[in-house]
């Protein structure tokens, strides 16, 4: 038999994707089959991580609300106009990707913490420091990229000239970007705020340096599992655990149906 | 009537330049240039969408610069449809009529009415995504001239099109000019929609208008050599020229040629140019008896056929390229290197003065 080297690139590299994808579905099922499934039960009835599941959600809907509302419309004016100093702009808007969360947590701790405008705040009851509003501010300032980006290459994609036929058609330009290019962006706009919700969900490090790690206080899934786990309680840990990689994996295929042209 | 006076205006790599241009209510206009002659964006300047830097847009008398898009009653249809594609085909025609707060009643009268003229009232309650390039097409056209406009531009509307849809639209169109009257601003770089459709036709280049006529004019009287190539004009030659008695005669190495035409008042010197159209020049075995002017002998260079025509190249001391059709090609019998005459009447003779670079 004569094996072509094409062949043998072909055989090599697919078993390389295949084996790694094999390697995520073994650990992710490890956790999930590890402990006792009654355990488990119990820890997902439990107060402590129904006060997590709460937090979470809460945290994140209002951080993905915040991202919408302020990176939609930047992605807008990025994708659409040219001017000067543009391209550094984009790469400052992209760093949070690039960066650590533990270092923007830690620069926002100073920030909140140690700057007149964060003592200003405070003093008029907008505390960020150990509290759950802290956790709110650390998925916003990791995750807007991910909607920026998202909105920014979905607004790309679309033709600025159907803007300007609605206009011809009776619309002043915002009414034609409402009645016409919001609706257009609808896919991107959705997979941008599942994406950006499952991130803050999933938000850890930023959060931790912000808001602390407090029981029942600043308690979100990931805090709970590293709680749990830095304790010993390995079922509520693992709990926690399943929830995220449950949201994670929904999140990732609604981003694939709608995502449409939109990349990250 | 539409009146642009020395629009000028810088939008990145595309510009217009002192464009002027007069076209009365209820005229169709085609403008024809190379892409990236900024056609374009001189639509979308009349549309609003950009201002321009200088110049002024006259619409009826009322100066329309700095009046929004929504309000110049001039509306757009370009190449790609731009159809949106969250709404059925019914509400992408009503989408205009529906901002101005049209009854839902009349609207949707309207919209029948126009789809019934494009024949897509079998369409309305499709999305755009299903439809085909010529029903996109027909449905943008209905959505612009729905809002009955006093303009409605047109963006290369028949380029996306294969042919047997394009020829289909273009008669459409011919009979949406007759039957609403709106002026047309028509956008191609096809001489044959030119021809068909347009009262008058303006060349555009660099963005600049280099002519504007009737579109007969403009393709057989050119006032540039850079408008003479633009439309095809093949035999263009620098000459020196001598007026005498209402016609000019016309010295190009040794020979004498006679043309009806004169040079505009306005040329200085005696060089100038002259062209004559491929299809103009006949081609003759043996000298044609009774003629005098215009009369050359020379030889067949080189013969190329292509279907219903042929492209003869005849050597008389410079090359001079002649269309023959089928018929007179195979009528004439001529082979290369054969010596013929070619002759062509004073009227076939166009002058221009050549121009400053």
């Amino acid at each position: 038999m004569n094996i072509k080297s094409a062949d043998v690139v072909k055989i090599a590299t697919i078993s390389v994707g295949t084996l790694l994808a094999a390697f995520i579905v073994a650990i992710l099922l490890l956790v999930v089959t590890h402990p006792d499934p009654s355990a488990v039960t119990e820890s997902l009835l439990s107060s402590e991580i129904h006060f997590a599941i709460y937090l979470s959600l809460a945290t994140s809907i209002a951080s993905t609300i915040l991202c919408i509302l302020i990176a939609v419309p930047a992605a807008y004016g990025l994708a659409r106009y040219n001017f000067f100093g543009k391209s550094f702009i984009n790469m400052v808007l992209d760093l949070p990707l690039a960066l650590p969360p533990l270092v923007a947590g830690v620069a926002l701790l100073l920030f909140f913490g140690k700057t007149p405008i964060g003592e200003g705040l405070a003093a008029i009851g907008l505390e960020f420091v150990f509290t759950p509003l802290g956790i709110v501010v650390a998925q916003f300032v990791v995750n807007f990229p991910f909607m920026l980006r998202i909105m920014r290459s979905t607004f790309e994609s679309i033709s600025p000239r159907y803007e300007y036929v609605a206009q011809t058609l009776g619309c002043t330009n915002i009414l034609a970007i409402w009645r016409v290019t919001i609706p257009m962006a609808a896919g991107g706009f959705l997979a941008g705020a599942v994406i950006t919700w499952a991130k803050g969900i999933g938000e850890f490090g930023a959060a931790l340096m912000l808001a602390g790690a407090t029981r029942m206080k600043t308690e979100t899934l990931p805090i709970s599992l590293y709680l749990n786990m830095s304790c010993g309680y390995l079922e509520m840990a693992i709990s926690a655990a399943i929830i995220l990689i449950a949201i994670s994996a929904v999140s990732l295929y609604v981003f694939e149906i709608y995502g449409g042209s939109a990349k990250l | 009537m539409l009146k642009l006076e020395n629009i000028s205006i810088t939008l990145g790599e595309f510009s217009l330049h002192d464009v002027s241009l007069e076209i009365e209510n209820g005229e169709y206009i085609a403008i024809i240039g190379k892409t990236g002659a900024g056609k374009t964006i001189l639509l979308e300047t009349l549309a609003g969408i950009y201002s321009q830097e200088s110049g002024s847009i006259m619409l009826n008398g009322r100066e329309i610069t700095g009046v929004p898009p929504k309000d110049r009653s001039i509306t757009m249809v370009y190449q790609d449809y731009m159809l949106f594609p969250h709404l059925t085909v019914g509400e992408n025609i009503g989408f205009g009529l529906k901002n101005r707060h049209v009854d839902p009643a009349i609207i949707s009268e309207k919209v029948r009415e126009v789809a019934e003229i494009f024949a897509i009232s079998h369409l309305l309650h499709r999305h755009p995504g299903t439809l085909s390039g010529g029903e996109k097409q027909r449905t943008a056209i209905s959505r612009a001239i729905v809002m009955e406009p006093d303009v409605l531009l047109l963006d290369e509307p028949l380029s996306a099109l294969d042919t047997q849809t394009r020829a289909k639209l273009k008669t459409e169109l011919k009979k949406l000019h007759s039957r609403f009257k709106t002026t047309i601003i028509h956008i191609t770089h096809n001489f044959d929609e030119v021809f068909s459709l347009a009262d008058r036709v303006a060349i555009m280049e660099d963005g600049q208008i280099l002519q504007v006529g009737s579109p007969d004019e403009v393709f057989r009287r050119p006032s540039s050599d850079r408008v003479a190539k633009f439309v095809g004009m093949k035999n263009i030659f620098e000459c020196d020229c001598r007026p005498e008695g209402g016609k000019t005669f016309v010295h190009m190495d040794g020979h004498e040629m006679v043309s009806s035409g004169i040079l505009p008042s306005s040329h200085k010197g005696l060089r100038a140019m002259a062209a004559v159209r491929p299809e103009d020049i006949e081609i003759y075995p043996e000298m044609p008896a009774g003629r005098s002017e215009n009369v050359f002998p020379g030889t067949v260079e080189n013969i190329t056929g292509s279907g219903a025509f042929f492209l003869v190249i005849v050597n008389c001391s410079r090359p001079f390229e002649v269309f023959l059709s089928r018929q007179q090609f195979s009528s004439l019998n001529i082979s290369e290197s054969d010596r013929v005459y070619l002759s062509f009447s004073p009227d076939s003779l166009h002058l221009f003065s050549v121009e400053e670079s």
